[in-house]
């Protein structure tokens, strides 16, 4: 039994997280998220050049063939990097959406009842339904975008459409609609993971640099604990979601994103605890990764939704 | 990353539960938690039952007497016999996962000859005397003191929490012989004779009704200097030794016990109708995806602990913080699925347990101190104030 990570598999997370360093620092990142969020399409080329979409398809269809568990290892760098976009739904998407594998398509999510995000620029829209799952594009998307109306977006990165139901829009329909959500939750987890780990850090740094009462802060237990709690929102999470990555099981990939979930936000309010005033203001990126937390948190499998899938395992 | 098992370690399983199997059936009932000698005795005949199998101290090396198993297969014996119902470990304890390996570490060829055989074998109990009333969270201000009087140490003081003290033969013992040096410096490890003349024990009574521990009064008793377990006035280090063992893998097994209770309290609350509460019914699936990761973590500690050389390390402390507290939710959770004032009736086995799940974040290190272990020796946070 091994349960650490393969030579391949360290080098694979090291590339991806120097790739985003070069193209997507925290300049660009802040940028970014000042300019109202949405999709650059420069940067989405890069990384379909560099195998972000394709990372999964088979490589005689052009891909780069690897698996879920080096999937979750990049969306745990793109989660830390607070990189925008409907990564998780184009990916899933990629080999079933023309350009969609090369970076060249966005393809946006949209479950019902809940805002579409990023959809003015999505060339499709994965639409998800229970477990059932289709991909509207053409004449269909164009009717869903001039019937969406904007929403003042709780995440600056992530700018959101209403609208109008769903169900009247043709679309192609997917197999294995399960599966799909099952994996769109997955990867979402492991965004969650990587954003939980920035807190993290980010918070341990704070600590060990600000001073107070003539001492670092860290020094204090107070903040000493509320950082040790983070790290154990975070583990078990992690191990959970590499786990759920190499089994593939739908519970575990359930419980995967509840921990997640909650990893990723309960660290966003911890860091930001732990910044004080300074956490509280605009120019302090806590609240940019404790905002797409909790959108994060409604895509793919919800805490609810998980709750009653880890209960129908009981008993 | 990968976590199939491999050929051999899945003939390792086919092998223990086939022999489980043969064994349990002919076990004898669980004696009652007050009846010590019973209690003793059951423990000693299941350690023995180990042993002549060829699964006594598996994961002790193999120049001790162990079997010299990988973590892996460690982890597969706790998984097994919890899942099968095997006895604990029991007052074996802190003989086979404190004292004894501290020995096989740190021992003289004639010290591990000595204690070591008959810890394996079930005849020799043991019991720690670490924690004093003075001393509880910061071991190394311990007082009970040690002088040296020609070929024996003349050992005074008080010892407390000593768990299973009634039944023990030995006990790993932290004296301090330097009073002048500074508090880590002068401590000693000596393994002392429970029937010494001097040694009284007397039974603490728990929250849970139970007498799991004891005071030990130490008067004058003399422990052999040949006794002692590494240097003098090294006992510190002796004793680190002692407790990453006890961080280490000490808890797999209630993981997998904590999982089929959390079955059975289901499968309750399906046939009392406590089920249709969408509350309690979610409150139930959460603890399931706290338990499967704990399962998951300690797979991966695990790993951690095979690829460094099978040497336990301190994310042994993120484990116990999180496991503590899930297993005290755990029976809260039990408490409300039983209700009806079942939920008060000591005779339920899961009440008893909710008693007993309140030492877990006090046991072997409280939360807060573990809490100090992660944020500076992980996180490398600032020493305390």
């Amino acid at each position: 039994m091994d349960f650490q990570l393969s030579e391949d598999q360290r080098a694979l997370r090291a590339g991806i997280r120097d790739l985003l360093a070069g193209r997507f620092d925290r300049d660009r990142m802040r940028a970014a998220h000042e300019g109202g969020g949405g999709v650059d399409r420069a940067l989405w080329r890069e990384l379909g050049a560099a195998g972000f979409f394709a990372l999964r398809l088979p490589e005689a269809e052009g891909g780069v063939g690897l698996g879920l568990p080096e999937s979750v290892l990049l969306f745990e760098e793109i989660g830390r990097a607070l990189l925008p976009g409907p990564l998780a739904a184009t990916q899933l998407a990629a080999g079933a959406v023309k350009g969609a594998a090369e970076g060249e398509a966005v393809v946006a999510l949209a479950e019902a009842g809940r805002p579409v995000g990023h959809l003015e620029g999505a060339d499709a829209l994965l639409v998800l339904d229970g477990d059932r799952a289709r991909v509207v594009t053409g004449a269909a998307l164009r009717q869903v975008v001039d019937g969406a109306r904007p929403v003042r977006s709780l995440d600056p990165g992530t700018p959101l459409w209403r609208v109008p139901d769903l169900s009247a829009y043709e679309g192609e329909a997917l197999p294995d609609g399960a599966r799909l959500r099952r994996e769109g939750a997955l990867l979402t987890a492991a965004e969650q993971l990587g954003s939980s780990s920035r807190s993290l850090e980010a918070a341990v740094q704070h600590a060990g640099e600000r001073e107070q009462f003539g001492a670092p802060i860290g020094a204090f237990q107070a903040v000493k604990h509320l950082c040790a709690g983070m790290l154990v929102r975070a583990e078990p999470a992690r191990s959970a979601v590499y786990a759920a990555a190499v089994t593939g099981d739908p519970v575990e990939a359930a419980g995967a994103k509840l921990l997640a979930d909650e990893a990723a936000v309960g660290n966003a309010r911890d860091c930001l605890q732990v910044h004080g005033g300074m956490g509280f203001t605009w120019e302090a990126d806590v609240h940019l990764r404790l905002k797409r937390a909790w959108l994060r948190a409604g895509q793919w499998v919800t805490t609810t939704d998980a709750e009653e899938a880890l209960a129908a395992d009981l008993g | 990353m990968d976590l199939a098992y491999t050929e051999e370690e899945e003939a390792f399983r086919a092998r223990l539960r086939e022999w489980l199997g043969s064994v349990l059936p002919g076990l004898p009932g669980k004696p009652d938690p007050g009846d010590w000698p019973g209690r003793r005795a059951y423990d000693s005949g299941w350690q023995k039952l180990l042993y002549d199998a060829g699964y006594a101290g598996l994961h002790w090396p193999a120049d001790a007497g162990g079997r010299g198993a990988t973590p892996t297969q460690h982890l597969i014996f706790l998984e097994e016999t919890e899942r099968a119902g095997a006895p604990y470990v029991g007052a074996n304890f802190v003989g086979l996962l404190h004292a004894g390996p501290t020995v096989a570490a740190e021992g003289t060829a004639e010290q591990r000859a000595r204690w070591l055989p008959p810890v394996l074998r079930g005849e020799e109990m043991w019991c720690q005397g670490f924690s004093e009333p003075d001393a509880g969270s910061d071991l190394a201000s311990l007082r009970t003191r040690a002088v040296r009087d020609g070929d024996d140490y003349v050992v005074s003081g008080q010892k407390i929490w000593t768990s299973h003290a009634e039944v023990a033969d030995w006990c790993e013992l932290l004296v301090r012989t330097d009073a002048e040096a500074p508090k880590h410096r002068g401590i000693s490890w000596l393994a002392m004779r429970m029937d010494s003349p001097g040694v009284t024990v007397r039974p603490l009574r728990t929250l849970a009704g139970s007498t799991e521990f004891a005071e030990m009064f130490l008067d004058e008793v003399r422990v052999p200097v040949s006794n002692r377990v590494g240097a003098e006035n090294d006992g510190w280090r002796v004793t680190m030794v002692t407790l990453s063992f006890e961080r280490g893998t000490a808890f797999v097994g209630e993981v997998v016990a904590c999982r089929r209770t959390l079955d059975a309290l289901a499968a309750d609350a399906r046939r009392s109708g406590r089920w249709d509460d969408a509350v309690l019914r979610r409150r139930l699936g959460r603890l399931n995806a706290e338990f499967r990761a704990l399962w998951r973590l300690t797979q991966w500690n695990v790993s951690e602990a095979q690829a460094g050389g099978g040497v336990p390390g301190i994310g042994g402390s993120v484990f116990k913080l999180r496991y503590s507290h899930a297993r005290q939710e755990l029976y809260e959770a039990a408490a409300e699925v039983l209700g009806a004032g079942d939920d008060l009736d000591l005779d339920r086995e899961w009440v008893l347990d909710r008693l007993s799940s309140l030492s877990y974040t006090i046991a072997a290190g409280t939360s807060q101190i573990q809490r100090n272990i992660v944020a500076e020796r992980i996180l490398g946070l600032p020493k305390g104030r």
